[in-house]
């Protein structure tokens, strides 16, 4: 009797891709950068306005580029996790602060702690278009040859950075090592 | 029966389903026709990322507005519809695009709805004939069959009496 079940294997199969559908995020947009070569840039520093920081600052090296700015909530909460990324010293954290006014962003590092190498002054968001940023905050890892490996779109969490970054990370330390 | 306000209710709700969005308004219009045309096209392409059931037309995001001015911008230059359009693809991939293009990835995307078109009218078809084919045996019980189904119906109806 096949037929009399193919209707409840139907309905298994619907459930089976509903319940896939239900753990998408739709809000979460594949980069097209994976795995290619970062876009480049040139804009002034956020805390040091007459010196420029261009791509150029990140290569050699294993970076993340975390796109932040003081109006965006969830980059609030995203701080302390990047603050104790910063003290553990195992990668270095660049930020991009995205739209956003000079002072207030200063006003921002000082209260909650600074977990920089150095910040890049977006202030038109032409950075964000070019690296397809659409909202913030997004974290970016980018490998010493400056091409583009990861992206987290939305505010990090310990998680995050214990189960993709950081093993993403020491798997593109050892490649460039070994 | 609906009553007057029913109706009143039904027609207001069509009228309101049959007109389109009005867009936002944009920034800055451009003086020529050509170049209007062009550019409203373009923006009626071009999802915004952010409140993704929108074009960044109708969007009123700063995203949106970003995009829009960057779309004004490059047409001001005397850039292609087609340059323009791989711009936002390079930057926020294929999901920028309202349709997206036929590939490996999008060919569910494309077909699925006419999949299901397809799958619907097998499954009608075959239902309707089975029915079709299934009234026409109703009709024919053996004598015996008779019998028994006439003793069975009228002793449930003396059962029922006592």
């Amino acid at each position: 009797m096949v037929k009399r079940y193919l209707p409840l294997a139907i309905f298994g199969l619907l459930v089976v891709f509903l319940a896939i559908g239900l753990t998408l995020n739709a809000r979460l947009i594949p980069s097209p950068y994976i795995g290619k070569q970062a876009p480049a840039f040139e804009v002034p520093r956020l805390a040091q306005p007459e010196r420029m920081i261009s791509k150029a600052d990140l290569k050699g090296q294993v970076s993340l580029l975390n796109v932040w700015a003081t109006w965006c909530v969830s980059c609030r909460q995203e701080h302390d996790v990047l603050m104790r990324l910063a003290e553990s010293d195992q990668v270095a954290i660049y930020g991009l602060n995205y739209k956003d006014e000079r002072d207030k962003a200063l006003r921002w590092l000082d209260r909650f702690g600074n977990p920089y190498t150095a910040n890049a002054f977006d202030q038109e968001g032409q950075v964000g278009i070019d690296w397809g940023v659409y909202g913030t905050p997004e974290t970016f890892v980018i490998d010493s040859t400056g091409v583009i490996r990861y992206k987290h779109t939305g505010p990090l969490t310990y998680e995050v950075v214990a189960n993709e970054i950081l093993p993403l990370v020491q798997r593109l330390r050892g490649g460039r090592t070994g | 029966m609906m009553g007057r306000a029913g109706w009143f209710a039904l027609v207001t709700l069509a009228l309101v389903m049959l007109s389109s969005p009005v867009s936002a308004a944009y920034e800055t219009e451009f003086e020529d026709p050509v170049l209007r045309e062009r550019y409203q096209g373009l923006l009626d392409e071009l999802r915004c990322l952010v409140c993704q059931n929108q074009t960044i037309a109708e969007s009123n995001a700063k995203l949106a507005e970003d995009l829009r001015e960057r779309v004004r911008e490059m047409l001001r230059k005397g850039k292609g519809d087609e340059a323009i359009i791989d711009y936002m693809v390079q930057r926020y991939g294929d999901f920028v695009r309202y349709r997206p293009p036929l590939k490996t990835s999008t060919v569910l995307l494309w077909t699925g709805p006419f999949l299901l078109l397809l799958i619907g009218g097998v499954t009608v078809w075959i239902a309707v004939r089975r029915r079709a084919r299934g009234e026409r045996g109703q009709g024919h019980l053996s004598a015996d069959e008779r019998e028994q189904a006439r003793r069975l119906l009228g002793e449930d109806e003396q059962e029922g009496r006592t």
